[in-house]
């Protein structure tokens, strides 16, 4: 079974918060709920599947589900790090083709601004994962696993810092026109590489910033999609996939994106020269050029030079990506960033982006994402969306 | 060199993972082999990661290798070295870098275990210094 064209996205929303110190999290799950929901022009009473990760607060779905008042039929609380959501889209449409459930809502929402949390600080993930008594005592943070990506890219490809750091420009370059985006101001490839070191070789400019906020989505079926008064949004193709360390066969150099991505494009039926914007999630520069690689917009090895010369400019370059300004300068809410890559793609589809960075004719569009740790081991998740 | 080191807490030990740790305190590295398929893996598990057999066995290692990547974290109260070093006895595993010079450690160097304290009285933590 394909879920091809078998559930459409009706309602997305983004919430403007991106710094939330008077809210609980509960709170802004609810708020980017209702937001979605209003969008799509649906009710709670409408909504009879859930799906959420690790950033709902209590047990799974079920404290949420609770505090929201939802009667369901359907739930999945699969937990991939920051690319969750975008594997719920696809779970959702699973739900919906097999009869499951018709009004899926998925939410995401945190606030690590207000709670302090870096990006720079070794953080224990399951004090009982099989991992943890090797990695967690070095120091393994966040940003020095990601570091080790680049560093092992730039000697085996020859990757630059200043290409990585044509990422973020271009980033800059959309975020500028992002009324909500917390970084507006447009930034050169010599401010990127002539900010301070965090983890060699990633400048501070290279990292995602830290944000409060939160989204929502609502999947639906198609004969509700075609009840709704908001532009088609049709799914086409998803796929997932987990990489580690492959009992210490580690290869850095390439993701799970080399197994989401291609399922996506196989299950869509449309190539990477197809696909006319792109939200990559973007935890750091050199996340973007990988993937960029892995799902097929270049050769391995070649995504430095891909990106470079404001290739990733919408406008400006072949392939438009971020145009609400990514995790780089907009947006990471929860540090989780695959809801937000969702949700700008929808936009693009609808032809809603700001008109200064909106893609003409813009009718088919990518969102991929990785969650937990590319240098160490991680989840992927690819999803392929065609404006009807 | 002679800035104060990152303390290292202690690792929690498990008891598929105890005699590790037990060797570690007689300064013995070991790693995993397995007999079925005679490929040695890191991190040491009780089934083999690369054909899932449970006849795995603990071997000690020479305890030399090369760095596979290495990153300096800057952002900390004191600077360290994260990196992958590939051991010659096969197996990639994540380690820090220590006794180096920060601005010159690089991919390709040739590297040795030597052992941390960790706190809380836990065992010495395998570590890899230039060799
Ligand atoms: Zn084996």
């Amino acid at each position: 079974m394909s879920i091809k064209g078998k559930a459409y996205i009706a309602g997305a929303y983004e919430h403007p918060t991106r710094l939330a110190k008077d809210k609980s999290v509960a709170q802004l799950h609810a708020e980017a709920a209702l937001g979605a929901l209003r969008d799509a022009g649906l009710t709670k009473a409408d909504v009879d599947g859930y799906f959420c990760a690790g950033d709902a607060p209590g047990l799974g779905p079920i404290a949420m589900v609770d505090y929201m008042g939802l009667t369901l039929k359907h739930y999945d609380s699969t937990d991939v790090g920051g690319c969750s959501y975008i594997a719920h889209v696809a779970h959702a449409a699973e739900a919906i083709a097999a009869g499951k459930c018709k009004v899926a809502l998925i939410t995401l929402a945190g606030r690590p601004r207000s709670e302090g949390h870096s990006g720079a600080t070794p953080r224990m993930r399951g004090a009982d994962a099989p991992d943890t008594q090797w990695e967690f005592p070095l120091g393994v943070a966040t940003v020095n696993a990601y570091a080790m990506v680049a560093a092992r890219h730039m000697h085996q490809f020859g990757t630059t810092a200043e290409q990585l750091a044509w990422v973020k420009v271009a980033a800059s370059h959309h975020a500028q026109y992002n009324e909500h985006a917390m970084l507006r101001d447009v930034v050169t490839v010599e401010q990127v590489v002539g900010s301070p070191l965090i983890a060699t070789p990633l400048h501070r400019l290279d990292c995602c910033v830290v944000s409060d906020g939160g989204g929502a989505l609502v999947v639906v079926a198609p004969e509700i999609a075609k009840s709704l008064k908001r532009p088609l949004v049709k799914v086409l193709g998803a796929g997932e996939s987990i990489k580690g360390q492959m009992g210490g066969d580690v290869d850095l150099t390439y993701s799970a994106g080399v197994r989401s991505g291609p399922a996506a494009f196989a299950e869509a039926g449309v190539k990477p020269g197809d696909i006319k914007y792109a939200s990559i999630y973007d935890s750091f520069t050199i996340t973007v050029v990988v993937q960029l690689e892995d799902i097929g917009f270049c050769e391995k090895g070649q995504g430095g030079r891909f990106v470079a010369d404001g290739n990733l400019i919408s406008g400006v370059g072949k392939l438009p990506f971020n145009t609400d300004g990514g995790g780089l300068c907009n947006n990471h809410p929860a540090n989780r960033g695959g809801i937000t890559k969702v949700i700008e793609a929808v936009r693009q589809l609808r032809g809603e982006a700001h008109p200064k960075v909106q893609v003409p004719n813009c009718n088919l569009a990518l969102a991929h994402g990785t969650g937990g740790l590319l240098g160490s081991r991680h989840g992927a998740a690819t999803l392929i969306m065609e404006r009807e | 060199m002679a800035a104060k080191e990152r303390a290292i807490p202690a690792p929690g030990v498990n008891p598929e993972t105890a005699p590790f740790w037990a060797a570690a305190k007689e300064g013995k590295f070991l790693i995993k082999r397995c007999t079925a398929c005679n490929k040695a893996h890191w991190y040491p598990r009780a089934t083999c990661p690369h054909c899932m057999s449970e006849t795995t066995e603990w071997v000690e290692s020479k305890g030399t290798g090369t760095i596979y990547s290495v990153s300096v974290m800057k952002r900390a109260p004191e600077v360290y070295a994260i990196a992958y070093v590939t051991l010659d006895d096969g197996p990639t595993m994540m380690t820090n870098i220590v006794e180096c010079d920060f601005d010159k450690v690089a991919i390709g160097d040739k590297v040795q275990i030597t052992w941390r304290p960790t706190q809380d009285d836990g065992p010495p933590y395998p570590v890899f210094k230039p060799a």
